[in-house]
């Protein structure tokens, strides 16, 4: 992803999902390109999935926290190519398994836990691999819920979408 | 012309992502228990986000005032191009898992051709929907076997659905004029090459349901031109309530 500068990047950077404020859209890998067009920013987001309420918001926050900085960023949503969870970067998934919900992995993963058989999911809070999948889909969209067999706890796992 | 087929090819695409979209969205806090009824209304969510992806793009084909509001909300009953399986109530839970499954399994060999549509714009969007759908296809699919496969009362009604949905299966690859020309300009598929492919997948997973679809079933068809069940008009009255009582409003 080309950043026009630094400066731009860490305004970027300041914008988080507000369903997972800590992840920052830029570690999300939701921002596609950025272009300067004199004082104003084209900036190309792309939705994670369809119907994500969260796309709206997003636009919004990024064109307030240029605002804040006295820029203007006009937002264009584009389609393709289809966001993968791929995108997410190596600190995008650190900050989420630190908030308590298990990043994505490969696909297998979540047929294995649908069908029933042994999945490799490590519980995010006591580090378990016997874990279970409760629900297909949970809080949002883009994630299913999951309990730990051993401190059973609860946690939300970030699906995978390829 | 050209744009006038095109336009409708996107309400044929959208519409039944819309009417299935409210038809499940029904279901929002009515599930039979908690996980489904998270996982159908999610379901949902995502037809209307691929839903607004069709109208936004069908709104700037058709011009003038246009919006996808507009289109979405504001058309008359024989002006939706939905098929009519869509359209048909939640009656229990069996309907609703069987009506999914047969539209998820056109849904997805749809949009597999989609993707390569010689219209980039109905690519990008079918790019985006069938990582979606695959994933509705799995919920669907698993569920047709576990109530085909569960109790003899499960097993009883999901084979009820299914005498009552199969009839309006077919009309999902008889193509309508401009599905037609659509075919012909490369833009979408010729939807009868799909219909042996789609009969082979929801027949292997009907045989594991242990359920049968009727050999003699008499094919309903007239959604996709316009001649619904009595079931839409319901469906619109409360879809179109607010834009209706409250003319251009915006949440």
């Amino acid at each position: 992803m080309e950043v026009a500068s630094p400066e731009i990047e860490e305004i970027l950077r300041s914008v988080s999902d507000p369903e997972i404020p800590v992840l920052s859209i830029m570690d999300m890998g939701i921002v596609r390109k950025v272009e300067q067009e004199g004082e104003r920013y084209k900036i190309d987001i792309t939705p994670t999935y369809s119907g994500c309420p969260a796309m709206d918001t997003i636009g919004d926050d990024i064109k307030a926290a240029f605002k804040q900085e006295g820029l203007e960023a006009e937002i264009n949503l584009v389609l393709s190519p289809a966001w993968t969870t791929d995108w997410i970067t190596e600190r995008g998934k650190a900050a989420l398994e630190k908030y308590g919900i298990a990043a994505p992995r490969e696909k297998s993963v979540d047929k294995a836990a649908l069908l029933g058989e042994k999945n490799q999911l490590e519980c995010p809070r006591c580090g378990s691999k016997d874990t279970k999948m409760v629900s297909r889909f949970g809080s949002t969209a883009c994630k299913a819920l999951f309990q730990c067999n051993d401190c059973h706890e609860p946690f939300d796992y970030f699906k995978c979408l390829k | 012309m050209e744009q006038k087929a095109l336009y409708d090819y996107l309400l044929l695409l959208g519409d039944n992502s819309a009417i299935l979209g409210q038809r499940l969205g029904e279901l929002c806090g009515h599930g039979p228990e908690l996980e489904t009824d998270i996982a159908l209304t999610n379901v949902s969510l995502d037809l209307f986000g691929q839903v607004r992806n069709y109208f936004q793009y069908a709104a700037k084909v058709a011009g003038e005032d246009a919006t996808e509001d507009s289109i979405a909300m504001l058309r008359l009953e024989h002006e939706y191009k939905n098929s009519l399986l869509v359209e048909q109530p939640n009656r229990d839970f069996a309907y609703v898992i069987c009506r999914q499954f047969l539209f998820d399994t056109y849904h997805q060999l749809l949009l597999n051709e989609l993707v390569n549509s010689k219209n980039d714009q109905i690519a990008a969007i079918a790019k985006k929907s069938i990582k979606e759908v695959d994933y509705h296809y799995d919920i669907s699919s698993t569920w047709m076997q576990r109530l085909g496969d569960g109790t003899e009362e499960s097993n009883k009604r999901l084979q009820d659905a299914l005498d009552f949905l199969w009839r309006y299966s077919m009309e999902l690859f008889k193509p309508t004029d401009t599905e037609i020309i659509m075919a012909e300009m490369g833009v979408g598929p010729d939807l009868e090459t799909l219909r042996p492919v789609y009969l082979e997948r929801v027949k292997d997973i009907f045989l594991k349901s242990n359920v049968i679809a009727k050999e003699d079933a008499i094919f309903q068809y007239g959604g996709k031109t316009g001649t619904h069940t009595e079931y839409l008009g319901y469906i619109l009255a409360e879809f179109q309530y607010m834009q209706r009582a409250y003319p251009n409003m915006q949440w």
